[in-house]
């Protein structure tokens, strides 16, 4: 604490250090998104330059007006926002009157449905692959957004359960008991009372849903075909032939579809962090 | 549906999960939690119980994918067998099985220790004052906010032998992906990378939980920063940390979308459990075999969560 009085040499050479860690921590962070950005804006014939050259070459938007142009590309951002946004709708409805149960009644079993809830958070995905996918084409649903919609609800509900709990015990008990008292039903209670206090979680817990089913991959191959969404398209991105990988618009697609969910996590920044320590679950 | 529940005492059927009868408002609380709960039972049942149940059946029968209908029976045949001339089917016979199980082990241990690692050193680093400190906040959620395809394509690109910043720019023009005993190691780079972060928000989280006096208090005895670190931090942390651990574990066992995407669906069959289930599955639509190894997959994490939740009784509340 003294140190830079009592021995200035240590005290800069520390600080030095410290903030050395700090460049080397940013640039690992930041670099090789950054690094795709610039891919983004670059031409295909300048991909071979040296690293130094590449980053000053001259800026295009070409890869741009190229994905746009990507009949798939546009579908799968359709696609991947009606799926994503449905299993998120339906998680937060459903999981706000679980966890309005859960978080607020007390009755035998819950300490069991818990349990069971938090089973399905850790459960493998690939348990469920193969009865699911005889289930989606039994009722004809393969190749259908609701058929995927449904199968995301296996992350989404569990993840907006075990979340909303844990803000809804934190909720102080009068405004319910209050509401009681008045004679509302459970249901108004909890869509006049709690909801509004609960809307910072709600947004959250959405978010960090809306993140996971955005990201989906495994479902998202194997349930549909030709109604693909994002992440598919851009692991599929092909060039004019096999072996030629368009790096610039598979870059570009990345972007474009990244952007919205940074610029929502930047905004949403601190409820993400509370969101994500809350019941410490996974991201 | 319930509004229609009874609220007043006198009404009050008696509690559906309960062996005894409550009666009066314990009673009406207890139906009104159960409707309240319905939908999402429901769901659950739907999208998770009623798939592993069919997983689990089919794990003993002889079916395709194409036609789940004429399935037949043939008890643990799908794990092992051995025909008359002496050929293993079983997918415990089958020697890529095991080099995919043996990669992934593999892959989750250094990544989620690699991960421990830094994630603890960037939430020290942010946890301390200094300018530009809520940029580097802003900064560690950038990899975390990436979806996971767009990552791997990311540095596929990265790793490109001709024109890669790392392949051709660090390496000289080595493919990485191309030969095995490199591309796990470059694997396990992507997801240190990509989830690094997620730990470091959590550790974080922790270290902000704890009292600043102690660590005056420490100071005022003259414990040294590292002391300070190792007998207090770190068995403060020690909650936080394994719970983080658990989670990371199993998503890393669970690994499928950095290696289908970097190394192609033959390659990720040897490389991660899901992906050799998979192909199974869906691309040789063995519906028997690839239930099978999908049981498989799912005891081997519910073993883990087991081992690690007793072992270091981890509090999930």
């Amino acid at each position: 604490m003294y140190l830079k009085r009592t021995n200035p040499g240590l005290f800069y050479l520390q600080r030095t250090l410290f903030y050395l860690l700090v460049i080397v921590i940013t640039l690992y962070l930041l670099l090789p998104f950054g690094w795709a950005v610039l891919t983004s804006f670059r031409r295909a014939t300048d991909l071979f330059l040296p690293p130094l050259q590449f980053a000053f070459a001259p800026t295009t938007l070409d890869n741009y007006t190229q994905v746009f142009a990507n009949a798939s590309f546009r579908r799968g951002l359709f696609f991947s926002t009606i799926v994503a946004i449905g299993a998120v709708a339906v998680s937060l409805l459903f999981g706000s009157f679980a966890a309005y149960a859960l978080g607020r009644f007390r009755f035998r079993g819950k300490q069991f449905i818990m349990y069971i809830i938090l089973a399905v958070s850790v459960f493998p995905q690939i348990a469920v692959l193969g009865g699911l996918f005889t289930l989606i084409t039994r009722f004809n649903l393969f190749d259908n957004p609701i058929g995927l919609m449904v199968s995301y609800l296996i992350f989404t509900i569990p993840f907006t359960v075990w979340v909303l709990t844990s803000f809804v015990r934190d909720i102080p008990g009068e405004l319910e008991e209050a509401a009681l008292v008045d004679g509302a039903s459970p249901l108004q209670t909890l869509f006049k009372v709690l909801f509004p206090v609960m809307m910072p979680a709600l947004v959250t817990t959405g978010l960090l849903a809306f993140i996971n089913a955005w990201n989906e991959y495994l479902f998202a191959l194997t349930f549909m075909s030709t109604n693909r969404t994002v992440p598919v398209v851009i692991a599929n991105y092909s060039g004019a032939s096999q072996f030629d990988q368009p790096w610039g618009p598979i870059m570009a697609a990345s972007i474009v579809v990244t952007i919205p969910l940074i610029t929502l996590v930047l905004i949403f920044q601190r409820n993400i962090v509370s969101g994500l320590t809350a019941g410490a679950v996974k991201g | 549906m319930t509004a229609n529940a009874p609220t007043q005492p006198p009404a009050a059927p008696p509690t559906p999960l309960g062996r005894k009868k409550v009666r009066g408002i314990e009673g009406a609380r207890a139906w009104q939690a159960f409707w309240l709960l319905l939908p999402t039972l429901i769901a659950i049942i739907l999208v998770a119980g009623f798939p592993l149940y069919r997983t689990i059946f089919f794990s003993a029968q002889e079916a395709n994918l194409t036609s789940p209908g004429q399935a037949t029976f043939i008890g643990l045949q799908n794990f092992w067998f051995t025909t008359a001339e002496g050929i293993g089917l079983g997918f415990l016979q089958d020697p890529q099985w095991w080099t995919a199980v043996r990669n992934t082990l593999i892959f989750t241990v250094f990544s989620v220790a690699l991960e421990t690692v830094f994630g603890m050193i960037i939430a020290l680093v942010v946890n301390s004052a200094f300018a530009g400190r809520s940029f580097l906040r802003t900064a560690m959620l950038v990899p975390w906010a990436i979806p996971t395809v767009v990552s791997a394509q990311m540095w596929a690109y990265m790793y490109n032998d001709s024109f890669g910043l790392i392949g051709q720019g660090v390496l000289g023009g080595q493919a990485l992906l191309a030969d095995s005993s490199t591309a796990i190691w470059a694997m396990i780079a992507v997801d240190v990378w990509k989830t690094t972060s997620f730990m470091a928000l959590l550790i974080l989280a922790g270290l902000q939980s704890l009292p600043g006096d102690m660590y005056e208090a420490a100071d005022m005895d003259g414990a040294s920063k590292w002391t300070q670190f190792w007998r207090m931090t770190l068995p403060l942390l020690r909650p936080a940390l394994l719970v983080a651990l658990v989670f990371r574990s199993l998503d890393a066992l669970r690994v499928f979308d950095i290696m289908y995407v970097m190394l192609g669906a033959n390659v990720a069959a040897s490389t991660s459990m899901t992906g050799y289930a998979r192909q199974q599955l869906i691309d040789n639509q063995l519906l028997g075999v690839g239930s099978a190894v999908s049981v498989a997959i799912f005891i081997i994490i519910m073993a883990i969560v087991v081992i690690y939740v007793t072992a270091f009784r981890v509090k999930f509340d």
